[in-house]
């Protein structure tokens, strides 16, 4: 048996209630609260389709359980912008037409937001080795680290306030 | 989907000792990172009744720099390796190995007790500790004690860990002054891959002769273990190429690789042999 429990998450600077399991995912938990946004690839830490930020530290969320991320800030691609007023980062792939069937771009994008936190200048080497954990089936990455690339800049040049 | 569990989340290390030590014939596993183990309870190969989150433990965070030794929390991660400029200069095979682990997200959650913990003869933060002469601290709510990293593993998926017990802390000797501390990944691509050989290796010189030998193989044995029959050669000599060799070969000799779907036993046997050659060289060059 498992415990149920409510929790408040901050999802994307608000806070939503669900009534969790011990054993759920926080992958589980955000999606069962409406956030299809967040990708379910393989549920074993291999493709990165399920990242998100955690007090602005990239995680999959099939590995994170949802009670374990209780008062803490989860940020979801949809968290860092939307289509009226888009991040760098979503400008990017949108620009460069670094997405094909798209599946693996959200939690590529909160790959990509936490690379660029750390080091705004990334070199491709480091821009590789930082999506070591995000599979994309489709694209051959080429354009991938090219929008991530033009975002680094991009973001530099309008002095890094993201 | 996979089997429930029960899970606490203490805020502290008291707290945390006391859940693991409350079996009641139940059975109880410490939860890090959870990139091995939700994996494992998720394919069925663990069937935790109740799980303790370590989160909340902040004692087994953080790094001290001591005189003569180095220690950090059992909850350090991978990314927080990186992140130190000390560990860099103090550890580089530990940084090196921290650098091709896993992706991003696995290396901001997966730590070094769980790494240690996990038992997999794949560990890749295991051989550079075994060549850093690492020490574990491992504490229950009833003692602490200490043990030597090359004392931990018992066979396969076996180790000296009670179940109430955590590995709270690991630390280890500043190297001495003219010492080399290197590791080698090989694997399929570089990052986010299993290990198919990895090789550790400390070399310190004083005088023209190697005064400390230590070499550390993973992925070609039940465990990742020491070569000491290699060591042993090159301790208190002037290393040649000869030497070199016949170390190289006792590194081969020893391991007990299998074949997998990554590599047959044979190429791992021919890699060990390889890289510990050029390891041990490369390192001697650097201290002549
Ligand atoms: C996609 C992917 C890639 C990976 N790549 C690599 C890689 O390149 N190299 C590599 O070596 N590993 C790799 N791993 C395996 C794993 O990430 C590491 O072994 C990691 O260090 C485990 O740490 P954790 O904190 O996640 O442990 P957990 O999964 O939380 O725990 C692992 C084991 O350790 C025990 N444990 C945890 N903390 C303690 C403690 N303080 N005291 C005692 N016991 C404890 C747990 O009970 C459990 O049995 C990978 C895993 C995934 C999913
Ligand atoms: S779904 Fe989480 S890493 Fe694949
Ligand atoms: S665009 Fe289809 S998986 Fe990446």
């Amino acid at each position: 048996m498992s415990e149920t429990r409510n929790i408040t998450l901050r999802i994307n600077g608000r806070g939503e209630e669900g009534r969790f399991p011990a054993h759920r995912t926080l992958l589980e938990a955000l999606r069962q609260l409406g956030h299809m946004e967040v990708k379910c690839g393989c549920e074993k830490g291999d493709c990165g389709a399920c990242a998100v930020l955690l007090d602005g530290m990239a995680v999959d969320s099939c590995l994170t359980l949802a009670w374990m991320a209780a008062g803490k800030e989860v940020t979801t691609v949809s968290g860092l912008g939307d289509l009226d007023a888009p991040h760098p980062l979503q400008e990017a792939f949108a620009d460069s037409g670094a997405a094909q069937c798209g599946y693996c771009i959200p939690g590529i994008i909160i790959a990509a937001q936490a690379i660029i936190a750390e080091n705004p200048e990334p070199s491709e080497d480091d821009i590789r080795l930082g999506l070591s954990g995000n599979l994309c089936r489709c694209t051959g990455y080429t354009k991938i680290f090219e929008a991530i690339a033009d975002a680094a800049r991009e973001m530099r040049a309008e002095g890094g306030e993201q | 989907m996979y089997a429930p569990f029960e899970l606490d989340i203490p805020n502290d290390l008291a707290g945390a000792l006391a859940a693991l030590a409350n079996g009641d014939g139940e059975a109880v596993l410490p939860l890090a990172g959870g990139t091995n183990l939700i994996v494992d309870i998720r394919a069925g190969r663990e069937r935790p009744d109740r799980m303790v989150g370590l989160d909340g433990v902040d004692e087994l965070k953080g790094m001290e720099f001591g005189p003569e030794r180095i220690a950090i929390g059992g909850r350090t991660t991978v990314s927080d390796l990186l992140r130190s400029p000390e560990i860099a200069r103090e550890a580089p095979s530990l940084v090196e190995a921290a650098r091709l682990f896993g992706g991003l997200m696995v290396r901001n959650t997966g730590t070094v007790a769980g790494n240690i913990a996990s038992g997999s003869p794949a560990a890749d933060l295991v051989p550079p500790l075994l060549t850093l002469d690492a020490e574990l601290t491992l504490q229950s709510a009833a003692s602490t004690r200490t043990l030597a990293l090359d004392d931990y593993y018992l066979g396969y998926k076996q180790d000296a860990r009670r179940p109430d017990e955590l590995i709270t802390r690991i630390s280890w000797p500043r190297l001495p002054r003219d010492s080399v501390n290197t590791f080698y990944k090989l694997a399929r691509r570089k990052g986010d891959a299993i290990t198919v050989t990895g090789v550790a290796v400390t070399l310190a010189a004083a005088g023209g002769t190697c005064t400390t030998a230590r070499i550390a193989l993973a992925s070609v044995a039940p465990v990742v273990r020491r070569v000491k029959e290699a060591e042993a050669l090159l301790e208190g000599r002037a290393l040649t190429p000869a030497l070199i060799d016949e170390a190289a070969e006792a590194a081969a000799e020893a391991c007990t690789p299998i074949d997998d779907i990554r590599a047959s036993a044979d190429y791992r046997r021919h890699t060990v042999r390889a890289l510990t050659r050029r390891l041990v060289a490369g390192a001697w060059d650097r201290l002549a």
